[in-house]
């Protein structure tokens, strides 16, 4: 995006002195372990950040609620609201009065400065543990432009997640999706982009052609996604920031589909059908040289790169039903994975490496699930009508996906998810919205 | 000129008007154009609408199935028939699947349906050079309903006639 190349010029740690650490932690050190089963949300407050002029004012009010909406939308995360405040920050270089935070049960401070100066933005930041009395972390500053506020507030969530769970944070991040209008015998369809928290939106496409499953880069510069812009499927490569698109090579008389990047960004691993049998490929993007994969009467498709780039996961029905499979990188053999009841589709290789994203199809029901790399514990995170096409943030601790709902109105909309199957939300989207792509971290 | 005559002059007249342009005659692929727009008319033998309402321009499928019902069979050969009475036209398969499906998945089994209609026009002696094949996979249901009435007829491969002269 271009917008935001030039947003952050810098980011970099200040030298805002200490202050003094508090010698007894009360209830020990402020920490969320995302994988513990029952987790009561975490109480926070995050007062508008200082500022020492009025036209930065309502920049310090804005930071402080995209911040607070991202570390509440975890799930994981309460906000305390300004008014149970009992001494609001004024002066972010003054001592922290701790008991009056705890007397509100507010367990962490955020507190921020901001600074203006033509459409220069000057964000500095500190997280406080309250119950330790002491300070989580180091003082930060953020450096970008006023257009960029939104990217520099979850920046600052992106800090604060990590610092409190030990996990990388998501909030910095953004989407790509197939934006919907139209009823199903009509529905048009258009690709489009937006920060993780729906704000944003950007199409890509118009809505003349069908556009399907969007993917990104590694990088997250690019798209690969399949279009009908030549009446038939065919993959494109679309370059985010000038939004200019590239269809690749594709035999006479075959249909291409379901694109991803490996994680070198160079190869493409796809579907191509032939004579009604569809098979797995690889391509160069830049010299269009194709290998095939696998050659089975079977239906390969909907393949994943491992983040070390040297397997694949995909779902093929050899075994006479949709299940997941796993091979290298180059082809051979594949062991099968999914064993349970039901049909195994969309499998998406999780960024940590550890786990398999799917949906899974059983008794007349749609869930997204994941599982070990071995297939085995098979968790279902939900269920609905239909569900479908797991996206992994950049994290590994949440999942975006697909839901249409039932009928002659069936509409579709964005959901996510955390891996423990809590936290199920919609993400919010102008239209219709399906195939969502979770892009990696932004630079 | 008697009035059947007449009819078949006309029926010709739209036939060669449309074939000016590229367009395919009927379908419900792309842009949703719905089922109910083949030139000419159905009384002439000639049409793409005689071949859509008579012939019948669409054999249905079990539910994730790609295998041809006697039903089916009985279609094409009378789309065979069709097609090679009528040279003028090549047609472009469209294979289609109902909602109960991951989206890529229901592409590939598209793929399959209209390939299996494909082979069966060629094996009843449909020139190959003269069938495209297609995938809609779920994107392009004509029933909007949830239920099994409207799935069966999702579950389709339908033969779009194209004008010979232009491709």
């Amino acid at each position: 995006m271009i917008r935001f190349l030039g947003t952050l010029l810098a980011c970099l740690v200040v030298g805002i002195a200490m202050l003094a650490q508090s010698a007894t932690a009360q209830q020990g050190p402020l920490r969320i372990e995302i994988t513990e089963g029952v987790i009561e949300p975490l109480p926070f407050a995050v007062p508008d950040f200082v500022s020492d002029n009025a036209s930065a004012a309502k920049y310090g009010a804005q930071l402080s609620r995209v911040i607070a909406a991202d570390l509440a939308g975890t799930g994981l995360f309460r906000e305390i609201p300004a008014k149970a405040f009992i001494s609001p920050i004024t002066d972010f270089g003054a001592p922290i009065k701790y008991a009056d935070w705890k007397a509100i049960n507010a367990q962490a401070l955020i507190a921020g400065a901001v600074t203006v100066s033509g459409s220069r933005l000057t964000v500095q930041f500190r997280v406080y543990d309250v119950f330790s009395g002491a300070e989580l972390g180091n003082g930060l500053q953020f450096v970008g432009k006023t257009d960029g506020l939104r990217r520099m507030a979850h920046k600052v969530a992106d800090a604060v997640y990590s610092r409190i769970t030990g996990e990388g944070g998501y909030f910095d991040s953004r989407v790509a999706f197939v934006s919907e209008v139209g009823p199903k015998n009509d529905r048009r369809k258009r690709l489009a982009i937006m920060d993780y928290d729906g704000a944003g939106v950007q199409y890509l496409t118009d809505s003349a052609t069908i556009v399907l499953a969007p993917r990104f880069s590694p990088s997250g510069d690019r798209l690969l996604y399949t279009s009908y812009e030549t009446g038939f499927p065919r993959i494109f490569v679309m370059d985010v920031g000038k939004v200019k698109r590239r269809m690749l090579d594709s035999p006479e008389g075959t249909m291409s589909f379901a694109p991803r990047f490996a994680p070198n960004g160079k190869t493409v691993v796809f579907s191509l059908a032939q004579g009604g049998n569809t098979d797995l490929y690889t391509m160069g993007v830049n010299n269009g040289k194709r290998t095939r994969l696998t050659s089975a009467p079977s239906i390969e498709t909907a393949p994943s790169f491992s983040p070390d780039g040297r397997q694949i996961v995909f779902e093929s029905d050899r075994s006479g039903a949709q299940q997941l499979y796993i091979m290298p990188a180059s082809g051979g053999e594949a062991r099968r994975i999914s064993f349970g009841k039901g049909r195994y589709g969309t499998p998406v290789w999780s960024p940590r490496g550890d786990m398999i994203a799917f949906t899974k199809q059983s008794k007349g029901r749609f869930h997204i699930g994941v599982m070990r790399i071995d297939g085995s514990e098979e968790r279902l995170l939900t269920a609905s009508f239909l569900d479908e096409g797991p996206s992994w943030a950049p994290n590994g601790r949440v999942i975006m996906f697909t839901r249409e709902t039932q009928g002659a109105s069936g509409r579709a909309s964005l959901y996510s998810v955390d891996i423990t199957g809590r936290n199920l939300r919609p993400v919010r989207t102008p239209d219709g919205a399906s195939d969502p792509s979770w892009s990696p971290l932004q630079q | 000129m008697s009035i059947l005559a007449k009819i078949l002059t006309i029926g010709a007249l739209l036939v060669v008007t449309a074939c000016t342009n590229s367009a395919g005659y009927g379908g419900d692929g792309q842009g949703g154009a719905g089922g109910d727009t083949a030139a000419g008319s159905a009384s002439d033998p000639t049409s793409p609408a005689f071949f859509q309402q008579s012939v019948g321009d669409r054999v249905l499928f079990v539910v994730d199935q790609s295998t041809l019902t006697d039903e089916a069979r009985s279609i094409l050969s009378a789309q065979a028939e069709w097609l090679m009475m009528n040279t003028d036209y090549n047609g472009i398969i469209e294979g289609h699947a109902d909602e109960q499906g991951t989206r890529e998945y229901n592409l590939a089994l598209g793929a399959r349906r209209a390939n299996a209609a494909r082979e069966f026009l060629v094996s009843r002696g449909v020139a190959g050079n003269r069938l495209k094949v297609l995938s809609y996979g779920k994107e392009r249901p004509i029933e909007i309903c949830s239920d099994e009435s409207c799935y069966a007829k999702n579950r389709r491969a339908v033969t779009i006639l194209s004008s010979g002269l232009t491709g």
